[in-house]
């Protein structure tokens, strides 16, 4: 009998310490059947970030490094720069990337460093209990908005695809959603993508992941799903913002 | 070979760069910018190499986290308010027992501060820094010579124990020309380190990490941490003793100080004053065996630093109560001349009736 459906190799057989209906699991398994198909498990050095996905490296069975909060492109870029024969991924959350790693995911973008990042954007800070993110949806309640994030006071969601699209040293940015089969095939497609660019030396691509977090949303796992599409595609809408063609020459 | 005239910030950089410096990241400030410019010009070219001028200081020291965590002899430099921003990536760095050389032309502070020459962060580089309960190697130049010198033993030294290592000169160093003369050519080949992440190629995955949610394995990586410090204490630390044979008093005190009053001690020894100079070399970990020593036999002491106190503290303990210490401190970037200094000694010398 041919398997249809089998555990990734460079997924460890480590049960998953993630909440039921996170986003975080699947995209873990997308990076991994990418790694596992693209034939990159002995090349790649990934980049977990503190918060929810801290122990990713306890799932991906490929050499990975800590960061400190928002720092994974800085980390990235000295791990690139010192070895350029790596792929070397960070997987950041939307605390991690659009707020305190602002500058760094900027700047990295802006240098065009060969990386990729994978964002995982929930709009809310996950692991510290459910506060306000920067992609935290107006009017969107948190522990942190009790009565709804109020533009006026607290600034509006910030859309980090789009900002990062106008860079010149970006070469591809998709915004994805892993809140259905079909979306979730995209997302795998548009992971590879981001892979396949950095191994063609094209300068940075990032996959920005909108990803349920019912335990934060005070959501069942189908809600949760329901709601990226009612809500957060409005302001986030999916789609491809940046696709460079042409390869920038590494002399 | 002969000796080359160079300014401290650029043979620092030189010295680097033939010690196997791979990888260089930083972020301009005064007065230490002539060393990012030294990196930019000779070590972005070499093959293999890697400089870039970073966003931020604190994105600079994270790029040094990254190239260390890839096996690579990395480098950084600022001056103190840079550094400030560094101590989160020095924290990480020596949780993760990854080797690095952090340079700190020191200037004047707290805040802003001035950008002429100060040694305010001695606290800050000898008690560790940023969060948590770690030490780094501490080295205190007090020539452009040394400034050489160290920085290759500094990598060598990052290299050995697994541990940042920060070079504590400052803005005088950094910038005034002197002779030097480089003991080693640089590599032509760089090698990866042991243990580094290079992709899990022939070998199972690896993981540099810090954080754990088990408080004793923690407590453990602290312990670990910590006996590896009490080895280097015992092996590492280095002082340099100035005409202490027969010294009635002894003036201590670390990098440019030390060099100042080194010239106000000849001066008073050509007046027939009894007095030396016992000058720390590691900061940390500090010589205080030595100290303890020489308690035995000299008793008055003089903490001359370009600061309002800092490792006054460390001869305290040190001499546990068996010397008498004197403090002459000027903090906010100024630099005493050895005459001023010299009056200093004077006056102690004969208040306490050493004539």
């Amino acid at each position: 009998m041919k398997p249809v459906y089998t555990r990734p190799k460079s997924l460890k057989r480590t049960p998953f310490h993630y909440c039921p209906g996170c986003g975080h699991s699947v995209a873990h398994r997308l990076v991994c059947e990418v790694i596992d198909e693209m034939g990159l498990q002995e090349r790649v050095i990934g980049i977990p970030p503190p918060g929810c996905s801290v122990f990713a490296y306890n799932y991906f069975d490929v050499d990975m490094a800590e960061s400190a909060h928002g720092r994974g492109a800085a980390v990235a870029t000295g791990i690139k720069r010192a070895y350029p024969e790596s792929v070397v991924f960070t997987y950041q959350g939307d605390g991690d990337l659009a707020g305190i790693g602002t500058a760094e995911t900027m700047h990295a973008a802006n240098r065009g460093e060969n990386i990729t990042t994978i964002f995982i954007n929930n709009a809310v800070y996950g692991m510290t209990g459910g506060q306000m993110a920067p992609t935290t949806l107006r009017g969107m309640k948190t522990t942190t908005t009790p009565y709804g994030r109020d533009h006026i006071l607290e600034g509006h969601p910030i859309k980090m695809s789009e900002i990062l699209s106008i860079l010149d040293g970006v070469a591809y940015i998709e915004r994805v959603a892993v809140n259905s089969p079909t979306n979730i095939r995209k997302a795998k497609k548009a992971i590879a993508k981001a892979f396949q660019v950095q191994l063609d030396g094209r300068g940075f691509s990032m996959v920005e992941i909108l990803s349920p977090c019912p335990t934060n949303w005070k959501m069942t796992p189908i809600k949760s799903w329901q709601w990226i599409d009612e809500e957060m595609t409005g302001i986030f809408p999916l789609g491809v913002y940046r696709d460079v063609a042409e390869k920038i020459s590494a002399d | 070979m002969a000796k080359i005239l160079m300014d401290g910030n650029s043979a620092i950089g030189e010295a680097a760069i033939r010690a196997g410096c791979q990888c260089y990241f930083g972020y301009p400030i005064t007065p230490q910018n002539e060393l990012t410019e030294y990196m930019a010009t000779h070590l972005s070219r070499r093959k293999g190499c890697a400089f870039v001028q970073a966003e931020s200081e604190v994105a600079a020291i994270n790029m040094v986290y990254g190239a260390s965590v890839a096996g690579a002899r990395a480098m950084t430099s600022s001056s103190s308010p840079g550094i400030s921003l560094k101590q989160e990536g020095i924290s990480y760095l020596a949780a993760c027992e990854l080797p690095a050389v952090i340079v700190n032309m020191q200037r004047g502070g707290p805040g802003l501060g001035s950008i002429s020459a100060a040694q305010s962060d001695y606290f800050q580089a000898t008690r560790g820094g940023g969060h948590g309960d770690y030490r780094t190697i501490v080295l205190g130049p007090s020539s452009v010579q040394e400034l050489a010198d160290m920085t290759m033993r500094a990598f060598d030294l990052a290299d050995k124990y697994k541990i940042p290592v920060i070079i504590l000169g400052d803005g005088v160093l950094g910038q005034m020309k002197e002779p030097v003369e480089f003991s080693r050519e640089a590599p032509t080949v760089l090698l990866a380190r042991d243990g580094s992440l290079r992709g899990a190629k022939g070998r199972s995955s690896r993981i540099i990490k810090t954080f754990t949610s088990n408080p004793s394995e923690l407590e453990e990586i602290n312990w670990s941490l910590f006996r590896r410090y009490t080895l280097i204490k015992k092996e590492e630390t280095t002082c340099e003793s100035f005409m202490i044979d027969d010294a009635r008093l002894v003036v201590v005190a670390f990098g440019i100080a030390a060099r100042i009053a080194k010239g106000a001690i000849k001066n008073m020894r050509s007046e027939g004053l009894k007095v030396g100079l016992f000058r720390p070399v590691t900061l940390w970990p500090f010589p205080d065996e030595p100290l303890k020593e020489m308690s035995k036999t000299i008793k008055q002491y003089l903490v001359f630093e370009m600061n309002m106190g800092q490792m006054v503290e460390d001869v305290q303990l040190a001499l546990a109560g068996q010397g008498e210490v004197a403090f002459y401190g000027r903090p906010g970037g100024v630099i005493p001349n050895p005459s001023e200094v010299a009056r200093v000694i004077s006056r102690l010398y004969y208040q306490k009736g050493l004539k």
